[in-house]
């Protein structure tokens, strides 16, 4: 079915004549540390549909994370464009939400309730009380209306990442930007959310880009995962993940594709123990 | 040898309702009791003022050491005739007037600095000269300056709050993550709105702490002052009585005086700043 990209970056949809709702061109990052510039992603290019759960897959150090800073509008390309319908993404905005791994991103000051409203009022979307409906309804979805005024601190880790979840979804950003959100959770908390984020997209089908370094968690939660290979990351393949969910896992056909990851991000053509010997430590298996 | 099936059984178990285990039980009036902050405190005052009054009568000497009993009459006294609360109020007006005057000067200057790196080089260079230099040893200038009158003792009084406040709260604005900043960039904040919506509030602890410091050194700052250079307006203030009554030899007086000082920074530290830290801080858990 999914027959090997060599060299071919950007999806084929051809037939579809919309453009792509999210296109990245080219793009090359570099970030500075105080003695060198370290080239972060090298000539990536990928285009995402609305409606599309795009998963961004890679080995540490492949700059997929800073990939997903760069669509954010936090580090400017220095080579290359990234265009959010047709628009160039220049700056931080309130039209691209960024769910982070960690937990202080959520303002301790605020309670679950305010924290979703937060971007609502700051971005000068909704008025206050338009923006606390909408808040309660999103906090609803994520199952937490019962600690709408609850402080963040007193929130397991999970309940966290739903509340920044809600706080993403209520914004109705034309893309949701999702920096290994689940990575800090436990095994089991983390299954549940992938659970909640397939059961959330079926009823409101946002557009999601997603960061992981677990493969698992790639095929379960995108319909398309884009492989990068580290230092720097580039562009390794495509790879179609929509027939898989969680009831997949172990499954004959979803082992297959798991493998065939493996192998396309760590055996590179000729040099596979090498490589497989250097980063094996950085792919996190989690089931 | 080995054997490989082991000889312990598998089992599952039903479970029945918790019904007669209760889950939270109260903690006992002792422990209650001893969990308010102002009753430990109060605890620590008493002995403290038995102590003194102990040491006061061993020695039985009022013009070097009065006794507890004697300096809380002189205080009595000296509110009753409402010539002591006159003499604080001159001084606290003088005080809010610096303080204030301060905490505005300090944000502006940390404001700028978290925004440019001429404000940081301008913060770091500034406080690194001013912060060692004792206030008081500024007044002579500020009399110069001033004039004799409320003006020069507020010039000093900012010297005294602005550098250590100002420190303070560069570095809370310093160590605020940053996805915190990333995610109020995401939703459009930027330069004084980023400043007082996500820096600030994240900042609080360090704030709260530096206008502790700063509250304290403006007191010391106003009584030294007032102490070393007498009342340099037509009234004098708190530093003042002390100083009157301790060249008349008054000393009951002069600890009345001292009394009032210690009192008014215990009221201030466990009224203004305690209830601004359980309303903030504490209830956001952001400090325990």
């Amino acid at each position: 079915m999914n027959s090997p990209l060599q060299g071919h970056t950007v999806s084929k949809l051809s037939s579809v004549a919309t453009p792509a709702l999210l296109q990245v061109d080219n793009v090359s990052l570099e970030y500075r540390t105080a003695q060198r510039v370290v080239r972060a992603t090298h000539q990536v290019s990928f285009e995402v549909d609305k409606a599309d759960r795009y998963v961004l897959l890679g080995p540490s150090g492949c700059g997929k994370s800073t990939l997903l800073k760069a669509i954010g509008g936090f580090i400017e390309p220095v080579e290359g464009a990234i265009r959010l319908q047709g628009q160039t993404v220049n700056g931080p905005g309130p039209d691209r939400i960024v769910v982070f791994q960690e937990f202080d991103q959520l303002p301790p000051w605020k309670t679950v309730k305010e924290n979703v409203m937060f971007p609502l009022l700051a971005s000068g979307t909704l008025k206050r009380k338009e923006a606390q409906a909408r808040a309660e309804h999103y906090l609803e979805k994520v199952g937490l209306a019962n600690f709408a005024d609850a402080y963040p601190h007193t929130l397991s880790g999970g309940m966290k990442a739903r509340v920044a979840i809600a706080r993403a979804l209520a914004m109705q950003p034309k893309v949701l930007l999702m920096d290994e959100p689940f990575a800090a959770l436990d095994a089991l908390t983390r299954r549940k959310m992938q659970e909640e984020l397939l059961l959330l997209w079926e009823e409101v089908r946002f557009t999601l880009l997603f960061v992981t370094h677990s493969i698992e968690e790639a095929l379960v939660v995108g319909n398309r995962i884009l492989l990068l290979s580290p230092h720097p990351g580039r562009v390794r393949a495509e790879i179609h993940s929509h027939q898989y969910d969680l009831q997949s896992l172990g499954g004959h056909d979803f082992q297959a594709s798991a493998r065939r990851i493996h192998r396309l991000l760590f055996e590179d053509d000729g040099q596979a123990e090498q490589v497989s010997a250097l980063d094996f430590a950085d792919i996190r298996i989690a089931y | 040898m080995t054997t490989s099936a082991t000889p312990r059984q598998e089992y599952e178990v039903v479970l029945e309702p918790l019904l007669d285990v209760s889950l939270e039980r109260d903690l006992s009036l002792g422990q209650r009791l001893w969990q308010q902050g102002w009753l430990r405190k109060g605890v620590i005052l008493v002995l403290l003022a038995l102590a003194w009054e102990a040491v006061a009568r061993y020695q039985g000497n009022d013009l070097l050491l009065p006794s507890f009993l004697q300096t809380a009459a002189a205080l009595y006294q000296g509110l009753v005739s409402g010539e002591l609360l006159a003499k604080v109020g001159v001084s606290l007006v003088v005080l809010l007037k610096g303080y204030l005057l301060g905490i505005v000067l300090a944000f502006g200057l940390t404001s700028l600095a978290v925004s440019t790196q001429f404000g940081r080089d301008l913060l770091g260079t500034l406080t690194s000269m001013f912060n060692p230099l004792p206030a008081i040893a500024l007044l002579p200038l500020a009399l110069l300056w001033f004039g004799l009158g409320d003006n020069s003792l507020i010039f000093v009084l900012v010297h005294s709050v602005l550098w250590a406040l100002a420190l303070n709260t560069y570095a809370g604005f310093l160590g605020v993550s940053e996805t915190l900043r990333m995610a109020g960039r995401n939703y459009g904040l930027r330069g004084l709105r980023l400043v007082v919506h996500i820096l600030v509030p994240a900042a609080l602890p360090s704030i709260l702490s530096g206008l502790k410091i700063g509250w304290a050194f403006a007191w010391r700052t106003l009584i030294a002052a007032e102490l070393v250079f007498g009342a340099t307006s037509g009234k004098g203030g708190l530093g003042w009585y002390i100083f009157q009554n301790r060249n008349e030899l008054y000393t009951d007086k002069v600890f009345a005086g001292l009394a009032v000082v210690i009192l008014i920074g215990l009221l201030v530290e466990s009224l203004v700043f305690d209830t601004l830290e359980r309303l903030t801080v504490r209830r956001w858990g952001m400090q325990r």
